[in-house]
């Protein structure tokens, strides 16, 4: 215990046998009190969700809520197909019995004693307080999948994320490529034009977009979905500016080797460029991912729904069914969380030095 | 560690060799497109083939789009394409700019416009204040020597990456009224509220929510700008007897101010854009209390019966001169923090 708390009240450059520690300040109490509420504020919502995802739809109708996850207990009685759930309850000489419940009637429950199932007992339902005990509700995630089409929102999803992951990088880095290894009439337009729409969201041009998907014929397509969000500006920009840094001996190298500019751009240029290439595939997994109001807009048949829109679709309805809602909201941000867990520096790093952001 | 290779170290390599083969084979197959049409275009107009697939989608749903956007809000009626709606020049603007009293949504021919453009102006208000205010402590408490950092950067980042529609579940989750936090106002002896039948209370926690959602991104882009000041700086202050009050306000403020206009511009870009998680936490309510002006436009080009395209374009060209104006500012400055913003 001493340890743990010698490792808590750690602080940097200073470590056993360093001398005597200096003392506490109150900048460094304010600071580490500061960072535990971080903790609590940033993560606490989530953990919150997490339990609750594991709670029956009883124990989430309860007010106010149990911080765990509790289920009442039921056992098996002789002459009874299901089982029963378990009460204790309070008798007449103040003892306490454990007793299963039949049915209720009105303010009378008809409780059985799971040893001696024949004596049916009549109990008021004051006397009788629930046995519970911390149990994982897993089947809301498993009838979840089940229900609401969440396997068909989770397929779509992932081609989504995936596709325009990989027609992103590969038209991006093509167009990076030629703006940033050649000199043509037009380059710096090209590239001033696609700087200039660097802050243009898709939000501003909702009605033309929408009517270019619809001349298509993208309408509940997953094309629809892919493809206007394919050509980020973000990206090419990102890219040029790496691939500039490349020497241009190496591509002659090769051209003297006698390579065609396409083996060039794949065997030479795209390995050298794979950090960039790794940071802008990782923006595009997370704005994939979590893009809302595009799909919404192109998909109106549930069959095409991504997991936004579902998700966005069930916590809608009238009679909001918490417990499927919450279960199917942990599944959606379990893949980013574990992306996250990962590449947690990498993405942290790329973010702060390139300032970009879904 | 060297030896034979474990199973997980063959699959690895195996996977690594798999990816390879299908990479080099997917490659070669554009090649029989590229290869003959280097012979056909020679070596320097490749470049025109090289940017061609990115500049066509770019052309077809971002350019061409951009400038439809305009003919669009000069036109009215319900029908999406353009060669049957008829041309009404500025009347959708007119529309959209009456007023007898700019004061008071309500007295205006479009008072949902309105209504819209006053909660956005109140809620970038109060997000972006609050949003610099907390990155910035946050950044600077992140900065100190401190155990753990990387840790403690990457809780307050965590949220940054959740999708909009989760942020707002997990949050609409806990506000409601049966919800953990009126159980914990009850456990301290108050009485509980109904946030989300309440407009003032409803946008105040749209606003901490946005907060809570992005500041991470925000702290990470000022954590960078901070440890980017020499600390000679703060060694001479030292020696030359500041207090820690000064050195903030006369070093670290200063050298500060290029990293902190582009939090400020980026926040206001972003903030003025906000729809997903509000739209899912409240749905613009109660009432139309925290409907911002993103979802104005949607709803009134795609969340009705009878749609009103012209209007929802005159109304996103507006939104569009609002953003080109902060881009433009951004860009200005930008100059100058080069260092912090690719």
């Amino acid at each position: 215990m001493s340890a743990v708390a010698r490792f808590l009240t750690r602080r940097q450059h200073e470590g056993p046998g360093r001398g005597r520690a200096r003392r506490w300040s109150v900048a460094d109490v304010l600071t580490y009190g500061y960072l535990i509420a971080g903790v609590l504020v940033m993560f606490g919502p989530v953990a919150w969700l997490v339990l609750s995802s594991f709670k029956t739809q009883a124990n989430l109708l309860e007010f106010p809520p149990t911080l765990l996850p509790l289920a009442q207990d039921t056992a098996v009685v002789d002459g009874h197909p299901e089982p029963l759930p378990l009460f204790d309850v309070v008798q007449d000489d103040g003892s306490t019995v454990r007793l299963a419940q039949v049915r209720r009637i009105g303010l009378v429950a008809q409780m059985v004693d799971p040893v001696n199932p024949d004596e049916v007992l009549r109990v008021p339902i004051e006397r009788r307080t629930p046995v519970r005990n911390f149990r994982l509700a897993t089947e809301n995630y498993i009838e979840s999948f089940g229900r609401f089409n969440f396997a068909t929102y989770l397929r779509n999803s992932v081609i989504v994320t995936i596709g325009a992951t990989l027609i992103t990088l590969i038209i991006n880095s093509m167009a990076a490529f030629a703006l940033s290894k050649y000199r043509f009439r037009g380059r710096n337009a090209i590239f001033l034009v696609i700087i200039a729409t660097l802050m243009i969201p898709i939000s501003v041009i909702l009605v033309p977009v929408y009517l270019v998907i619809t001349q298509v014929g993208w309408i509940n397509s997953l094309w629809g979905v892919i493809i206007p969000g394919a050509a980020t500006p973000t990206g090419v920009f990102l890219l040029r500016q790496y691939m500039l840094t490349i020497p241009d001996e190496l591509l002659d190298s090769g051209r003297i080797d006698g390579a065609s500019e396409w083996r060039i751009y794949w065997q030479i240029v795209l390995p050298l460029a794979a950090p960039a290439l790794a940071v802008l595939a990782i923006f595009s997994v997370m704005w994939r991912w979590n893009d809302f109001l595009w799909p919404l807009i192109v998909l109106t048949r549930s069959e095409f729904f991504t997991l936004q829109v579902g998700l966005n679709a069930f916590q809608g309805e009238l009679n909001v069914q918490w417990h499927y809602v919450l279960a199917m909201t942990v599944l959606t941000l379990l893949p980013i969380t574990v992306v996250f867990s990962l590449l947690q520096r990498f993405i942290t790093t790329g973010i702060a030095s390139t300032g970009v952001k879904g | 560690m060297a030896g034979t290779p474990n199973a997980f170290q063959r699959a690895n390599a195996l996977v690594g060799r798999a990816t390879q083969r299908v990479y080099a084979l997917t490659m070669n197959a554009f090649g029989l497109v590229m290869e003959p049409a280097q012979k056909l275009l020679g070596v320097r107009r490749m470049a025109y083939l090289f940017v061609l697939p990115n500049l066509l989608v770019f052309g077809i749903f971002i350019l061409f789009p951009m400038l439809l956007n305009v003919y669009f809000a000069m036109t009215e009626g319900g029908n999406l394409f353009p060669q049957d709606r008829p041309f009404v020049g500025a009347a959708n603007f007119e529309r959209l700019y009456t007023c007898t009293d700019y004061g008071d949504p309500n007295t205006c021919l479009e008072d949902r416009f309105w209504r819209a453009a006053r909660n956005t102006g109140v809620f970038v208000f109060f997000q972006v204040s609050g949003m610099v205010l907390v990155s910035l402590i946050t950044s600077m408490v992140l900065n100190r020597k401190i155990v753990a950092r990387g840790f403690f950067r990457s809780v307050y980042f965590y949220p940054v990456l959740l999708s909009p529609v989760v942020v707002a579940l997990i949050w609409k989750w806990i506000l409601q009224r049966d919800g953990v936090l009126n159980a914990i106002l009850i456990a301290l002896g108050l009485d509980p509220i109904n946030f989300m039948l309440d407009g003032t209370w409803a946008m105040t926690w749209v606003i901490l929510v946005s907060i809570w959602a992005h500041m991470g991104f925000y702290t990470l882009i000022l954590l960078a700008g901070l440890q980017s000041i020499p600390n000679e700086l703060y060694d001479a202050g030292a020696i030359d007897g500041t207090s820690t009050l000064q050195a903030f306000r006369h070093i670290t403020l200063p050298l500060l101010m290029p990293t902190m206009m582009v939090v400020l511009v980026l926040s206001l870009i972003r903030a003025v854009q906000m729809f997903d998680e509000v739209f899912v936490l409240t749905g613009g309510g109660p009432g139309s209390a925290t409907m911002l002006m993103v979802q104005y436009i949607y709803m009134t080009g795609f969340g009705t019966q009878n749609p009103r395209f012209g209007m929802a374009a005159a109304a996103s060209v507006t939104l569009g001169a609002v953003l080109l104006v902060a881009t433009l500012i951004q860009l200005r400055l930008g100059q100058g923090s080069e260092r912090h913003l690719a």
